[in-house]
């Protein structure tokens, strides 16, 4: 119990600091920059075209206009998220800087708290300009989508940590080997989270674990909303309840693993 | 193992002794098979400045790594400032800091960037200030506002060093304070360390294979073969009852498995 409150008790001058830490190494960096437009840019302007190309030449696309470019961003929304959140990790990691934070008064609750807010940071810059985007190049309006875009986002991003935790939280504990899942581990659930195709697709046994993902359940959601103009607040709501599993389990297995860090001393290492 | 009376064999059963910053009982890390730290016990007097000394191996790092809490013991019990670590950790990082080749400060970021960030996450009062007074302590003035990763390897040292004391810490842990500097940056570094604990009365824990640096600041020393003590004492008095000149020919003698002269 007095281990769950010393966990709990947060100092927001600490997170701020790790803000600012982070804040100072954007701005220290043009090419870093550059970067969190480039690839949303890069990526619009593709499936922009491919959506245009699609819905001049099928009558189904054209009914669904707008649903390749919408899911291209949503799936920024939740690749960029947990990339945002893991890069900032890997950052003390190349710095070998894990040392100091771990023996300063900063918690490790405090820690993955600033790493979202840098997520939600680095995410700002890179996807706003791109919606931008989609609506001077494709008339694609993807604010339009209106509330329902909140809840989409919430439930994009809170997957996007979950999963910034644990592969944060694997590379704490294995090094920088296990760098790699930072970059893959995402792309992993594309199949199953069903972006660009419903989930009727899928083979039966595997619709089952498809639901088992809440960016299924706000894919799904974002083509009833363009296609059939309908807001299933059903999917909405299952899709919060299984992240809201997902975040609880990503902070335990988090701590479990800065336990065996300490335990098998990486946090000295930090290297391969 | 030879103990003076300032070295405990467990600590007492009424609870932390007032005087002692750091308390040390039974102490032992395994990592697989190998035994780092073996049953390891020692107080630190507050307001001391103690060497821990040891071959590559001789698990000097872990058992620093263990008092700050970057590593947990196998077992033992560990009291830092009167609290017990890691459970207490949260009562007691704040008062204490720690420089240790094994970390780096954030290489991009300027000099007084990084201080500043350390200096918000330990709550450091009138930091600006404080800065500005490590920058002429410890002569930071010239760069500042350069990033760490363009400075010479005194340069960071000196900064690291910084960092350690931004918090003005009552327990200072140091690994190697002066690896690879010149004999005047390190002689600078140690004049340094020598007045800190002066004018704060801080107590300093330090690692080090610069046996030189360990006569001069050290008031006491203890000797790590193989993770265990194999002798504890004031240098004085190690050097005597080995019968030796300089702690540099007492580490050989331990080193290579030499008996100790009796002390006359």
């Amino acid at each position: 119990m007095s281990t769950l409150a010393h966990h709990f008790d947060i100092a927001p001058h600490r997170i701020a600091a790790m803000i600012l830490r982070y804040w100072y190494l954007l701005l220290s960096s043009w090419p870093r920059l550059l970067e969190l437009l480039y690839w949303p840019a890069l990526q619009i302007i593709t499936w922009g075209f491919l959506q245009t190309y699609i819905a001049e030449n099928a009558g189904f696309f054209a009914r669904a206009g707008g649903t390749l470019i919408g899911a291209v961003i949503l799936w920024d929304i939740l690749f960029r998220g947990q990339l945002g959140f893991s890069i900032s990790f890997l950052e003390e990691m190349w710095a070998r800087n894990l040392g100091n934070l771990m023996m300063s008064p900063l918690k490790p609750i405090e820690f993955l708290i600033s790493l979202m807010i840098m997520s939600l940071i680095r995410l700002a810059i890179g996807v706003i300009p791109m919606t931008f985007l989609a609506m001077v190049l494709f008339g694609f309006n993807f604010y339009a989508i209106g509330l329902p875009l909140i809840l989409f986002f919430c439930n994009l991003i809170f997957t996007s940590w979950s999963v910034g935790i644990f592969v944060s939280g694997l590379v704490l504990r294995n090094g920088l080997g296990a760098e790699s899942i930072v970059w893959t581990l995402m792309f992993g659930l594309m199949p199953l989270s069903c972006i660009y195709y419903p989930v009727t697709v899928l083979p039966q046994w595997l619709q089952y674990a498809a639901w088992t993902l809440p960016p299924t359940y706000v894919f799904e959601g974002m083509r009833a909303l363009l296609m059939d103009g309908v807001f299933r607040a059903d999917l909405m709501v299952w899709a919060l309840a299984i992240n809201a599993v997902m975040f609880a389990g990503s902070f335990a297995i988090f701590l479990g693993l800065l336990r065996s860090a300490r335990r098998h001393g990486s946090l000295l290492q930090g290297g391969e | 193992m030879m103990n003076d009376g300032s070295v405990s064999s467990g600590l007492p059963a009424a609870g932390p002794t007032v005087s002692a910053a750091i308390e040390v009982a039974n102490l032992v890390k395994v990592y697989k098979t190998a035994r780092a730290v073996d049953d390891v016990s020692f107080d630190i007097a507050r307001g001391s400045i103690t060497g821990l000394l040891g071959g590559n191996g001789a698990g000097k790092t872990t058992t620093i790594a263990m008092i700050m809490g970057l590593v947990l013991a196998t077992s033992g019990r560990i009291q830092v400032l009167g609290h017990s670590m890691p459970d207490q950790s949260e009562r007691v990082l704040g008062r204490m800091n720690f420089e240790s080749p094994y970390v780096d400060m954030p290489m991009r970021l300027t000099v007084r960037q990084n201080l500043t960030i350390f200096g918000k996450l330990y709550a450091v009062e009138n930091l600006p200030e404080r800065i500005e007074e490590l920058a002429a302590n410890l002569d930071l003035g010239d760069f500042l506002d350069r990033a760490n990763g363009k400075l010479s390897a005194g340069q960071k040292t000196r900064v690291a060093l910084a960092k350690a004391l931004i918090n003005r810490p009552e327990l200072l842990l140091l690994d190697e304070p002066t690896a690879s500097l010149d004999p005047d940056t390190a002689d600078w570094i140690r004049r340094h360390l020598e007045t800190y604990r002066r004018t704060r009365g801080a107590t300093i824990l330090l690692a080090s294979h610069n046996m030189l640096e360990v006569e001069r600041l050290c008031d006491r020393v203890i000797i790590m073969k193989a993770g265990r003590i194999e002798d504890d004492d004031t240098p004085e008095h190690i050097m005597a009852r080995y019968n030796r000149a300089t702690l540099e020919e007492v580490f050989l003698d331990v080193a290579r498995g030499r008996v100790q002269e009796q002390a006359p």
